[in-house]
This record gives C-alpha cells, structure tokens and sequence, in this order.
C-alpha cells in the first residue's frame, strides 16, 4: 500500500462517536505504515514476485537475465513428491503440537485453581520460564538433555529397564526426531495456553464452579459442561495464536534436526523455503513455498476473524 | 449446607494435585536447572557417560571459553543493541499508531486493524528471500542498513514486532476514559500536548509488556542474522555464537550450555520484572481481541 493513495482518500466522516480528527490520525499512523509497508508489504510482494521467476544464484550475480516463468515454479513445486510429503509432515506436526500444548494447558490451567498459595506459585515460575526462554537455547538444551552420550534422559530410561534406549539417538530416526521437537516445542508454549485459560478460569464467578461441585459434577463434566462453554472466546483466541505458532515453527526444527535431519526427513514447509532458497540458491522455487505457506496462513486468519466476529467482537 | 464441608472431604484430592504440581513444576523447570548446571560443569563431567544431577566441583571454565575465544561479549552487545532500538522504536510508532485507530473515527480504520491483526500471521521465515534481496539493494543506497550491518536485523524486527505491539497496545489505549481527554481539551491543551503529557504516562504500563514480545523476538532472533551477516562477523548476535560450539566431529556442550544461560538471562530478568503487567495485557489484547 503505498501511502499517498490511501492518504488521498482519507476523508472527514462523522459516523462515530470518537473525533474524526482529520488528518491527525493518518499523521499518527505514517510511520507505521512507513515501516509496515517497506518491510513487510513489498517483501510479499516480492515474494510473489519472485516466485513467479527464474531466480537462482546465476541471475543473482548477473550472469543471466531473469526470466518470466509464468506459474512453472508452481507447476514444478506441486509435481514434487517431496512438496506433499513435507506439507502433510508440516500439517500433521502441528496439529500434534497444538493438541498437546492445549491438552497440557487447559489441564495445568484447571490444576492451577485447584491448589493453594505456594505449589501454584512454584508451577507458574516454572512455566515462566519455559516460556522466557528463547527458542534456539530450548532447542540446545533439549537436544542435549536426550544427547544419546552424555544426556541424562537415555541414562534414565535405560535405568529403569527400558536397555533399548542406551545410546538411543533421537534425532536418527524420523519420528523420534520430530517427537523430541514436539517436546521441546509443548514446553515452551504451553504457558501461554496456561496462563491465559488459567486469567480465563479466574474470571469465571465462583457461585458457578460451586453449584457444580454441589451438584457432585466429576472434574472433567466441571471442565466439559460448565468450564469449556464459558470459556469458548479464549480457547479460540489460545487455540488458533497456536495453530499460527505451530505451523511457522522454525528455529526448532532447524537446530534440533541440523537443518531438516538426516536426508531432509523432518523438513517442515518453513525450514523447506529457507533450505531451497538459500543452501540450494533457489530462491524462486523457495519463494514459491513460501507464497503457498502464505496463503494457508491467511486462510488460517481469515477464519479465525470470522469466528472473532461471530462472537460480537468490535474492532 | 456450610461451606467447609465438601472442601474437607476434598482434602487427599488437594493434597494430591499439589503435589502433582509440584512435580510437574520441577520437571518443567529441569530443562532450564540442566542448563545452568552444566554450564558450571568442569569439562570432564559435562561430557560424561554418566551424567550427574549435581556437581561437586563448579567451574567457570565454559562461561570463560564463552567469554574469551568467541567474542561473546560483542555478540552479547549487539543483540542488545539491535533489541533495544527495536523495543524502542516499536513502542513509540505503536504508541501513536494505536492511539489514531482507538481515538478516532476515520475511513479504513477497521481495514487498517484487520491488516494488523493478519500481518500477525505473516511467516517471517518466507519473508526471509524477498528482504535478503530488499537489504542487499537498500545497501548500496543507505549505508547502515544493508547486509551485513546491525541495520539489517533491527529494519525487519521493526516491521515484524510492530502488528502485534499496536494490537496489543489497542486495548491499553482504549482503557483511559475519553472525558480525560475532553477534559484536556476544555483545559486549553493542544492535541500533541495531551498525547506527550498526559495520554503516554498512561499507557506506559501497557507500553512495557508490549515491549516484552518486541525484545523476545528480537533477542531470539536467529534467521535473521543467519542469513543477512553473512562475512560480517563482527556484527553477529548471540545466537549465532552459540552455534560456534557446534562441531561436526563433537559439540562443545559445556561451552553451548553456558552461552544458552548468558543468552536466556536477560529474558528471564525482564519476563519476570513485567510478568504481572504481561499477564493483564495480555488477558486485555484477548478479551479485545
């Protein structure tokens, strides 16, 4: 969006009960939309631009011109039976990603009402932790602990029996490696599931829990008929920020698996991009990826505020 | 029926779940307690076949090999740099960006939050192809922002943290009572007055957990100064440091687990400074979600 075009329609309305204020407000929004737009509408922009290219490492340094392709980029993506693989590998990754980190904190949500003072206090310390720490120290700190040398997790588990796991590399096998991930991933989201179902829980009046414990509901009918329902806004809200967060994970995959794992078995559509486009210098086949993923993600979104205004949410 | 009752019959159930909290507390605490530990860890027993939960012999050795061989403490600086212009500048165009979308009524006004709240959802990682080229050309005009600078990582930040940060601050700004500003104005204050002196000290607050997710995203950051400080090596940032300690042959785990505990530090430091705050801005930015 350039900024002289949308300027120029800015019009005084007096629809509303706020101040139109003229131009102020776009003087307020200019160098947002400054920055938004250099750095985030044109690169989609070209993006798509791109994609629609002969772009690889000899147009980069000038050797060729760059060439129109039409949608051959596309045509070549789609024939690729490595695409659907890693799209259904992306799809299904995070929708086990988002199950479990909602499963963890809705349940460690309904724990958290359920306890006094001290024990809720060292669970959130705890679970702010996990989710202060950055994604690539995470990431090291779960690959080492699962280290199949010097990782206590393979000690533990051989220790109890379990002798398969002595020496066990996780990140080998293609779905060990992608559970490890998961793990990793569950850890460090699921305290914002926690504590925003937990505010949620807290804000629901306590006549109503109290009825239903009067009432001799069991914890999961409290959670199921009386919970779930009055909390249906925030398990969108919890629920669709993790579909958005699953769906793009990057830096995990990329450290945990060394770039995608061995023979490229835990590529996700993110870290499929990057790798095309930039360790094999396809950048227009890369962009491609890259388009496709925008257009799940928006559909993604665009759901997602549909369902925001269904429920009356003014913007 | 008085009220004790049911809860003594719940006794056992309480303390049973306490005590599963506590130990899912500890379990979720143990990645980060491991971190630390085997960051002071002499060498030897980071890199043992028999790993212990404690360790009699703390060392500074591998914060040392951190410190000294990697030029940590450069990186260090400059992911703080790159960080603090970002929380910086993110909170004041957030500021006033917010302030014109909950303050006035204009044309495109719900377009414009709609194209926030999606911006949202972008994959900055795809986005990473189109802004490599963006920054290699914006440097050939604009010396500091091209590749291989400090530039190239706060630019894109910049944009990326800024959708969420308006988003977030939304609610904020919506919370000072418009009389205040009505008021301001029978006063005689000019519009920029009451946006500086009286409407900022306000939405401070707000302003400084909005500012929590600009920094972690930028402090995390890792894609960004992979692929755009490509010779420069006096410009990279923690994360790729880190990586240094990554060996084909073996990992110098000693040396990874201490510059993850230098790099999760200050993070943690400043979630828990704010977390009180986060936690009502955040359950603010979902109820107006």
């Amino acid at each position: 969006m350039s900024g002289a075009s949308t300027l120029s329609h800015a019009r005084i309305t007096r629809t509303g009960k706020r101040r139109s204020g003229g131009w102020t407000p776009w003087l307020y929004l200019a160098p947002a939309l400054a920055v938004l737009g250099g750095l985030l509408v044109y690169p989609i922009y070209q993006l798509g631009l791109i994609s629609l290219l002969e772009y690889t490492q000899a147009q980069v340094s000038g050797g060729e011109p760059t060439t129109f392709q039409g949608l051959a980029n596309y045509a070549e993506l789609f024939g690729d039976t490595r695409f659907w693989q890693v799209l259904l590998a992306t799809v299904l990754f995070a929708a086990a990603c988002v199950l479990a980190t909602l499963a963890v904190g809705c349940a460690l949500a309904v724990l958290l009402t359920r306890i006094r003072a001290l024990p809720r206090l060292a669970l959130m310390l705890a679970a702010l932790g996990a989710w202060a720490t950055p994604a690539i120290t995470g990431s090291t700190v779960w690959l080492f602990l699962f280290d199949p040398d010097f990782g206590p997790v393979d000690k533990v588990l051989s220790a109890l029996g379990l002798s398969g796991f002595a020496h066990y590399s996780w990140t080998y096998d293609r779905y060990t490696a992608f559970a490890l991930v998961l793990l990793e991933v569950v850890w460090c989201s699921f305290p914002f599931v926690m504590v925003t179902v937990y505010a949620g829980i807290r804000a629901i009046p306590g006549e109503v829990l109290e009825a239903a414990a009067l009432d001799g509901a069991s914890q999961w009918r409290t959670w199921r008929s009386v919970l779930a329902p009055m909390l249906r806004p925030i398990l969108v809200v919890v629920t669709l920020q993790s579909v958005i967060w699953d769906f793009k994970v990057f830096t995990q995959i990329y450290v945990m698996t060394n770039g995608g794992g061995i023979a490229k078995q835990n590529l996700v559509l993110n870290v499929y991009a990057y790798q095309t486009a930039f360790a094999s210098a396809q950048y227009s086949l890369g962009s491609a990826i890259g388009v496709v993923m925008l257009l799940i993600l928006l559909a993604v979104s665009l759901g997602y505020l549909r369902l925001l205004r269904r429920q009356g949410e003014e913007l | 029926m008085t009220p004790p009752r049911p809860r003594r019959i719940r006794r056992p159930w309480r303390l049973a779940a306490e005590a599963g909290a506590l130990l899912i507390a500890a379990a979720v605490a143990f990645p980060l307690y491991w971190m630390v530990l085997s960051a002071f860890k002499p060498a030897g027993e980071v890199q043992s076949g028999t790993p212990r939960p404690w360790t009699l012999a703390p060392s500074l050795d591998a914060f040392r090999r951190v410190f000294q061989q990697q030029d940590f403490g450069r990186y260090f600086l400059n992911s703080l740099f790159v960080a603090g212009v970002v929380v910086l500048a993110s909170a004041l165009i957030a500021f006033l960006a917010a302030t014109a979308v909950t303050r006035f009524r204009f044309r495109f006004r719900t377009t414009l939050l709609v194209m926030f709240l999606v911006a949202q959802m972008v994959p900055v990682e795809a986005l990473t192809i189109p802004l490599f080229f963006l920054m290699r050309d914006l440097g050939g005009v604009v010396p500091g922002v091209g590749l291989n600078t400090l530039g190239s990582l706060i630019l894109p930040h910049l944009a990326f943290s800024l959708p969420f940060a308006i988003w977030m601050l939304r609610g904020f700004v919506k919370a000072v009572p418009e009389a205040l500003e009505e008021a301001a104005y029978l006063d005689g204050a000019s519009r920029a007055r009451f946006l500086w002196q009286i409407l900022f000290p306000l939405v401070l607050p707000g302003l400084i957990a909005t500012s929590v997710f600009s920094f972690i995203s930028t402090w995390n950051d890792f894609l960004f100064a992979k692929s755009f400080l490509i010779s420069a090596t006096e410009n990279s940032t923690l994360p790729m440091a880190l990586l240094v300690f990554f060996k084909p042959d073996e990992n110098d785990w000693g040396g990874i687990m201490a510059a993850s505990t230098v790099m999760t530090l200050p993070v943690l430091v400043f979630f828990v400074l704010v977390q009180r705050r986060l936690v009502s801005g955040l359950g603010g930015a979902v109820k107006d979600g």
